[in-house]
């Protein structure tokens, strides 16, 4: 059985979230900004249209902004990591096997199917996801998973918004004048290398002499272009290692001077680890916390440093993580600079179960029943109340450098208070 | 320090004397591993204060966060009913079919009070039913969502309001409509 796989990804799917819930937006231009509303990350078609670009920062087209009506939301991942679970349950029920790639895309197993039912299928999903989340996606199909890609890619132009590339004639026609860095797994470096070399469409890749890609690249670029050939290298990952670090990390609205702000930071984001690692069933060993100035201060001094710590032994409680990231702050931290950024990473993490008792240091007050029941009441808490009901002291009550987010949605699914109404 | 029989001098042995007096009684084995496991999770000074039936408990909560109905299991010796158990109730299982395409949303109009919506209440709305004629539908006309019950005919979609005040709207072929999802549930409160 050949193996087919099927991309399928959402359209401008931040934006795509937030017009489920307010469909008048439909046909307007309507973009979403990142963290600490900065840059944006997500645009409509119309608001494509309007030349603002991926990334740009928001100060650069606030003209634009004004004169077009464009509508801008500031990021609600709450909501996007709920409808973005809603699409792939969906998905799940027409493929025996997914792998879910990123927020908003996922690859399918379809090698159950035959050739002719292809188009059918992937048309068919697509109108399934869009009833059943208000989602918009595009689909491609391929016989791998770097084709699937160059699949979704031209399905994005095609108006059924799904396009199947298996016979090899129509693939052949299509790499010929598709262009190289906007192949899987090619980036801007390799592409300008490439076309140092003369090669800049996908056909040219795979007409080069893969001992030479080998040679003169490695062997992901060799594989990518087996893949672009027809040839499967890449499996479906359905299994995901666990995770190694996690990282929680936020730019401040406004710039910080003080320790005692950082301090505030800090903890937050080793509170929000915490309190993570209690969800994933981990604990770490190791926890580095990082500060720095803006990197585009002209006038101020430009310096950014970070410091890991040792945990005495593996832990996902919060205040020994507190503690440890305060005392890696105040290592760091240097008085009189005007902060931009704070971010605490966790790693060297380990399954919960696996926790060895060590020599040297009591672990029985972080394990003992009393103390996880606290931590446990504290996370039911806030899931409860709402997320930061119940924090612990050292995260501060004012929390004057928490990013901004001017123009957040309502959390439409996932608090009663927040939900949708209808008249 | 005690005396013992033979005048020699001894350490104290033997269990240490319990400020509570105690008492030793004979329990069936289910019920001994019941109220031991319910000692370690929470320790016997909860007992002075709960009556005993809430020591067993129920199935544990479901992921989803709507309140769900909890069965109390009747304490007390092994129940003869116990091999004729048929499950528990669970209010998620009874009122979502598709949780991918399940949504809450909240009544604010009175357009549908002769079916029973009410200002307040909230809709269980389910986008993977097929909306057909009579069934209570939000759909979105010229970009706004509304609450009414859907109408086929040969002429057209028209959405009916279930309210004498309200009148039921035409969809003409210059609106932009479609549905949003199909209300299978509604949750009243009477408090």
């Amino acid at each position: 059985m050949m193996s087919l796989f099927a991309l399928v990804d959402c359209n401008a799917f931040f934006v795509s979230c937030e017009r489920v819930f307010q469909p008048h937006l439909e046909g307007k231009p309507v973009i979403v900004l990142s963290s600490n509303d900065g840059c944006a990350i997500s645009r409509s078609n119309e608001a494509k249209a309007l030349g603002i670009k991926m990334g740009v920062p928001l100060f650069k087209i606030k003209d634009i902004v004004k004169k077009h009506k464009v509508h801008v939301f500031s990021s609600n991942f709450s909501l996007y990591g709920d409808m973005s679970s809603r699409v792939m349950e969906t998905l799940k029920t027409l493929s025996p096997s997914l792998e879910i790639y990123s927020i908003d895309e996922a690859f399918l197993d379809l090698s159950f199917l035959s050739h002719h039912e292809l188009f059918d299928h992937g048309c068919h999903m697509k109108a399934l996801v869009k009833q059943w989340t208000g989602i918009p996606v595009s689909v491609g199909i391929g016989p791998t998973k770097t084709l699937a890609k160059v699949a979704n890619h031209l399905a994005k132009k095609n108006p059924s918004g799904c396009c199947v590339l298996v016979d090899p004639q129509q693939i052949e026609e299509i790499l010929k004048t598709f262009p190289l860095q906007e192949v899987w797994g090619i980036g801007s470096q390799w592409s300008q290398k490439l076309s140092q070399f003369g090669m800049n469409t996908a056909s040219d890749l795979v007409q080069a002499d893969p001992g030479w890609i080998r040679k003169t690249f490695n062997i992901v670029l060799a594989r990518t272009a087996l893949e672009l050939k027809g040839v499967s290298c890449l499996s479906l990952e359905e299994a995901y290692p666990s995770k190694k670090t996690m990282i929680s990390s936020r730019s401040f609205g406004t710039p910080v001077t003080s320790f005692d702000m950082l301090r505030e930071a800090v903890s937050f984001h080793a509170s929000a680890l915490a309190h993570r690692l209690r969800k994933e069933k981990s604990k770490a060993s190791l926890i580095s916390v990082s500060i720095r100035t803006s990197p585009f201060d002209k006038n101020g001094i430009i310096y950014s440093n970070s410091e890991v710590m040792v945990l005495p032994f593996a832990s996902q409680d919060t205040s020994l993580l507190i503690k440890a990231a305060t005392s890696g702050l105040e290592k760091i931290f240097r008085e009189g600079l005007s902060y931009k950024k704070a971010g605490v990473k966790v790693l060297n993490l380990s399954p919960e179960s696996q926790s060895l008792p060590t020599l040297f240091t009591d672990e029985s007050f972080d394990d003992s029943p009393k103390r996880k029941a606290l931590l446990k009441t504290i996370d039911r808490l806030n899931h409860f109340y709402g997320k930061g009901s119940l924090v612990f002291a050292s995260e501060g009550f004012r929390k004057t450098w928490v990013p901004r987010a001017v123009c957040k949605s309502p959390s439409y699914t996932q608090r009663w208070d927040q939900l949708t109404t209808v008249g | 320090m005690v005396q013992s029989k033979n005048g020699f001098q001894k350490l104290k042995v033997g269990r240490k004397p319990n400020p509570i007096p105690t008492k030793a009684i004979r329990l069936p084995y289910p019920l001994v591993d019941k109220l031991l496991k319910f000692k370690e999770k929470h320790g016997f000074e909860e007992l002075y204060r709960k009556d005993i039936g809430e020591i067993f408990r129920g199935k544990s909560s479901s992921p989803f966060s709507i309140p769900l109905f909890q069965s109390r299991i009747q304490a007390g010796f092994p129940s003869p009913g116990d091999d004729f158990k048929d499950g528990s109730l669970d209010l998620n299982e009874h009122l979502i079919s598709h949780k991918a395409a399940t949504f809450f949303v909240r009544v604010t109009g009175d357009s549908m009070t002769g079916v029973g919506v009410f200002p307040g209440d909230l809709l269980i709305v389910d986008r993977s039913l097929t909306p057909t004629s009579g069934k209570v539908v939000i759909a979105v006309l010229n970009g706004e969502m509304t609450l009414k019950r859907l109408e086929k005919s040969k002429e057209g979609f028209l959405l009916c309001a279930e309210n004498k005040s309200y009148g039921d709207i035409k969809v003409g072929e210059e609106d932009d409509f479609s549905i949003w999802g199909v209300v299978t549930n509604v949750i009243h409160s009477l408090l």
